[in-house]
């Protein structure tokens, strides 16, 4: 019976073995991803033991982890909770982290790669793990008077510095306080985020980059123009224009805002037809044109691009081979045409620093708890939409709109602004989404800023889209030159 | 011409006494550790602490001295030394749920149940003079065992505890009377199976070229494998089953010398589990939580919920563990006992689990160890079985925490909390003791 007993022992040892190579596997193969798991509150724990690093705005924490005397031992605090929510999110123990909290966590909390020399260090003198601070691109200035400006209509601002890409503003409405969510108190915690579940015009999305995309309305016709200056149009270039256009293959025309014709004798320069926003010529200039040379503009504006500013941006979306008469639609930004306003404040962007388009970031630069500056984000170009020739030409027809078109209400004393206004129909009975896009000072751009309103317009005319969206435009652009200068 | 020389049979007690000195020292340690970081240390009560385990190692000795001189002499300060690190690991769970509010004595109630396994262990060296004795009880064992299987399912005392009704209720305590019959049957087992080995070591059929054996010899191994399907449809419990199974078919081969028993065995258990799992939803509820564990609806209906939270808890250790008292083992529901593996693995890391299961494998080749040493066939088959009895019942509770099997409600042999598991492994302790003596022992020596 030996040699059995021996063999026994033998598979008794690979019984054990078995067991070893398991607890391996647990313990070291897949730890990163059972760490990781949302549904393990250990990691929670340990992440709310040790302090988090603040977010900071314009040198100043908006964000910051107070000691408290608990078993989390910090408490995350928002200053301007509500104001800053789109672009902070929230840090809570039971519904996770949002926005920046999120993206940069390995950073705040102090576990990322590159604290790594930082956490050796500590670990040497002894002290607390401490994480790093995460300084945004934001404007608190710009941002303030954007959520001001926007007040209580549902809808989104975003400003751009035009030559590196920064957010400036990132506002979305209606908003939320995180510090309703960043509390201790799980029950509390609970019904705080149910009741925000519950109001129906959602206060957790942020409209300005990952809500629902619009469709762009008028507004689109900028990139139908850039499009058509590089296929050689000019500002003067006379398009057609009637006051109701016949769409192929289909029994049903193509009319103005509130049945308005666009000129007496059915011709007129695409420079007019952008000031007054015509809906006839542009889309007849889409079908010229072709779909494919717009859709092409379009994507080098970023439509259809993943963008992480770190936070994920929701890719703008357009028709795939539409019919002539969809191309129509699609050419006054109707039709399946949707844009993020963020994608519009690019498009903005893109024209005002002379055609080229930089890449949109939030994050300006991250420190360590010793502040020393660990990550620093440089600007990026993204693309080239347009040459500079055609990017002040379009500019020029943009100033138009703002000084006599249908953006009058853009205006500032003493600096040149140029825009272009939206109103978008939403397919429903509901009132259409109104937009502006524009920037300033026009000769040398500081800030481009787009401007959604959901439902904020009426069926009536453009021009009371005009009225909804520019102001707010204005105020934004008022504070970003005086914050930032170059009036 | 016939030379008498003196063989010098070293008898291993000195080297045992240095072991249960290191044995010691780790039992002591792990606790002082564990008090430092609950901030609980006081030098005095540990001292106090270290001079009980000291009295009790020395006693050990001393009754191994008197009633087992030549038993083996690593096989105690290993199981010591487990023992002592589930003590620590016990109390530092009672602590970490202090700290959340919840009292909790297991530590103190472990602390008993150790002494009185010892004494049992102790008992068995002083009652069983020759192991040779117990073959007379070979089918009163296994009336005891078949009756330790099927209390817990008797009405009034049987209970159901985290889904396995393995438990009875006697004068209010829970005692899991499976780990009693686990000894009663590895004794039945052998035997049984030592006087009808040559039986069932009979050729017959050969297909797909290995010699079976005789339909009409199947019978025993049919009967064991009712039993265990049994076990597993109405105790609702793998572990029992697998482990009752298990050594049977190990002692069966160890009897027979016959691969094609492990064969039949192995493909009988595989087919009677599956079945069970596809007829019998609460069975197939539990292969479903260990194979889809990690799925968000199984998860999110409790059914793996425990298993998962081992998993973060030992992720979080990773290769040197959190040490002892800086984790969280408390977030595991049962870190004291069912889940006892994952509270070492998170706090002592994969280190230190490597090290536990190394122990394992050093008390299980120990009694292999014997069976080989030993002269007759029963004790054998009673080593061999005690041994893989331990080894199988570690195999069945750290692969269902690891999740290399579903999980068991069965317990670590003397790491977990209950008092069951520890008396019944330590009277396997004392009888493994018994055995090594008997097969260490020089003929001219033997009494």
């Amino acid at each position: 019976m030996n040699e059995p007993i021996r063999r026994l022992s033998i598979v008794v040892l690979a019984m054990i073995l078995t067991l070893m190579v398991a607890a391996s596997y647990i313990q070291v193969i897949a730890a990163g991803d059972l760490n990781a798991d949302a549904r393990n509150v250990r990691t929670l724990y340990r992440e709310y033991g040790t302090f988090r690093g603040p977010i900071v705005v314009d040198g100043e924490s908006v964000v910051w982890s107070k000691a408290v005397d608990d078993p989390f031992n910090y408490q995350r605090t928002y200053a301007d909770g509500p104001l800053y929510a789109a672009a902070t999110g929230y840090y809570s123990i039971v519904f996770g982290r949002t926005a920046i909290e999120q993206t940069e966590n390995d950073l705040l909390s102090g576990t990322a790669d590159s604290l790594f020399w930082t956490r050796l260090s500590n670990l040497v003198s002894g002290e607390t793990q401490r994480g790093a601070s995460v300084e945004l691109t934001l404007d608190a200035a710009v941002q303030q008077a954007a959520a001001e400006a926007l007040g209580d209509s549902t809808g989104a601002v975003v400003a751009l510095d035009p030559s590196t890409g920064e957010v400036l503003a990132m506002v979305t409405s209606p908003t939320y306080d995180p510090a309703t969510l960043a509390g201790h108190s799980s029950a509390e915690v609970n019904e705080n985020y149910q009741a925000l579940l519950a109001q129906e015009d959602g206060p957790l999305v942020n409209r300005a980059i990952a809500g629902d995309t619009y469709p762009p309305g008028s507004t689109f016709k900028l990139v139908v123009a850039a499009a058509a200056l590089e296929a050689g149009y000019d500002a003067d270039s006379e398009l057609y224009a009637p006051d109701q256009l016949e769409l192929p293959d289909s029994s049903r025309t193509l009319g103005n805002y509130g049945g308005e014709s666009c000129s007496a004798n059915e011709r007129q320069t695409l420079a007019e037809s952008l000031e007054m926003s015509c809906n006839t010529s542009f889309a007849n200039l889409g079908m010229q044109l072709g779909w494919g040379v717009v859709e092409r503009k379009a994507e080098e504006f970023g439509w259809g691009e993943q963008l992480s500013i770190p936070l994920a941006v929701t890719p703008s979306r357009l028709p795939t081979n539409p019919d002539e008469a969809q191309t129509a639609m699609a050419s006054i930004g109707q039709y399946d045409d949707r844009a993020t306003p963020l994608q519009m404040a690019m498009v903005a962007a893109g024209i005002a620093n002379d055609g080229v388009l930089m890449r949109p970031y939030l994050v300006d630069n991250v420190r360590d708890a010793d502040l020393r500056v660990i990550e620093e984000t440089e600007p990026e170009e993204m693309s080239q939409p347009m040459t500079r020739a055609d990017a002040n030409e379009l500019t020029d027809m943009m100033v138009g709109v703002v000084t006599s078109g249908t953006g009058t209400a853009a205006q500032i004393p003493g600096v040149e602004v140029a825009g272009k206004t939206g109103t978008a129909e939403t397919g429903t009975d509901e009132r259409p989404h109104t937009w502006f896009v524009g920037f300033a000072p026009a000769d040398n751009p500081t800030v481009a800023v787009a401007v959604l309103v959901e439902n904020g317009g009426s069926t009536e005319g453009e021009v009371t889209g005009g009225r909804v969206a520019a102001p707010i435009a204005r105020s934004v652009m008022e504070a970003a030159l005086a914050s930032r200068g170059g009036s | 011409m016939a030379t008498v020389s003196d063989v010098m049979v070293r008898t291993g007690r000195r080297g045992e006494l240095g072991l249960l000195g290191l044995a010691v020292a780790v039992a002591v340690l792990a606790r002082g550790l564990v008090d430092y970081h609950a901030d609980f240390l006081e030098l005095d009560e540990l001292a106090i602490y270290a001079a009980a385990w000291a009295a009790v190692a020395g006693a050990i000795h001393l009754a191994i001295r008197r009633w087992a001189s030549y038993a083996d002499p690593v096989l105690v300060p290993a199981v010591l030394a487990l023992n002592g690190i589930g003590l620590a690991m016990i109390r530092r769970i009672d602590f970490a749920y202090a700290s959340r509010g919840r009292e909790t004595d297991f530590g103190q109630v472990q602390i008993i149940w150790t002494l009185l396994g010892i004494g049992l262990a102790l008992g068995v060296l002083l009652l069983v003079r020759d192991y040779r004795l117990l073959r007379r009880f070979t089918y009163t064992a296994g009336l005891v065992g078949l009756i330790g299987l099927l209390l817990p399912l008797m009405p009034v005392i049987g209970t159901q505890i985290n889904g396995a009704r393995i438990w009875i209720n006697v004068f209010g305590k829970s005692l899991q009377p499976g780990e009693f019959a686990k000894i009663a049957f590895v004794v039945f087992f052998a035997g049984y199976l030592v006087s009808n080995r040559d039986t069932l070591a009979l050729a017959g059929p050969k297909i797909l070229g290995m010699r079976f054996p005789r339909p009409r010899d199947m019978g025993p191994l049919a009967l064991v494998w009712v039993a265990a399907m049994l076990v597993q449809i109405y105790e609702r419990d793998l572990g029992t089953s697998l482990l009752l199974f298990g050594i049977f078919v190990a002692m069966l081969y160890v009897a027979t010398e016959r691969l094609s028993w492990v064969v039949l065995g192995l493909g009988m258990f595989g087919v009677g589990a599956v079945l069970a799992g596809t007829l019998f939803s609460h069975v197939g509820s539990r292969y479903t939580a260990w194979l889809h564990a990690l799925d968000s609806a199984v998860y999110s209906s409790g059914a793996s919920e425990q298993l998962v939270r081992g998993l973060f808890g030992m992720a979080s250790g990773g290769l040197f563990g959190t040490g002892l008292g800086e984790g969280r083992p408390d977030l595991v529901p049962y870190a004291e006992s069912d889940f006892i593996v994952a509270s070492l693995g998170e706090e002592l890391g994969l280190t230190g689990l490597m090290a536990i299961l190394t122990l394992y494998v050093i008390i299980v080749q120990r009694a292999m160890r014997t069976a080989i040493g030993v002269r007759h066939g029963f004790g054998k088959l009673l080593a061999a079985g005690l041994g893989f009895a331990i080894a199988l019942q570690v195999f069945i509770v750290v692969g269902g925490v690891t999740r290399v099997i579903p999980l068991t409600g069965l317990t670590t042999p003397f790491l977990a909390y209950g008092g069951s598991s520890m008396l019944a492994n330590w009277i396997i302790v004392g009888l493994l003791l018994r055995i090594s003596d008997q097969a260490r022992r020089p003929e001219a020596v033997t009494p």
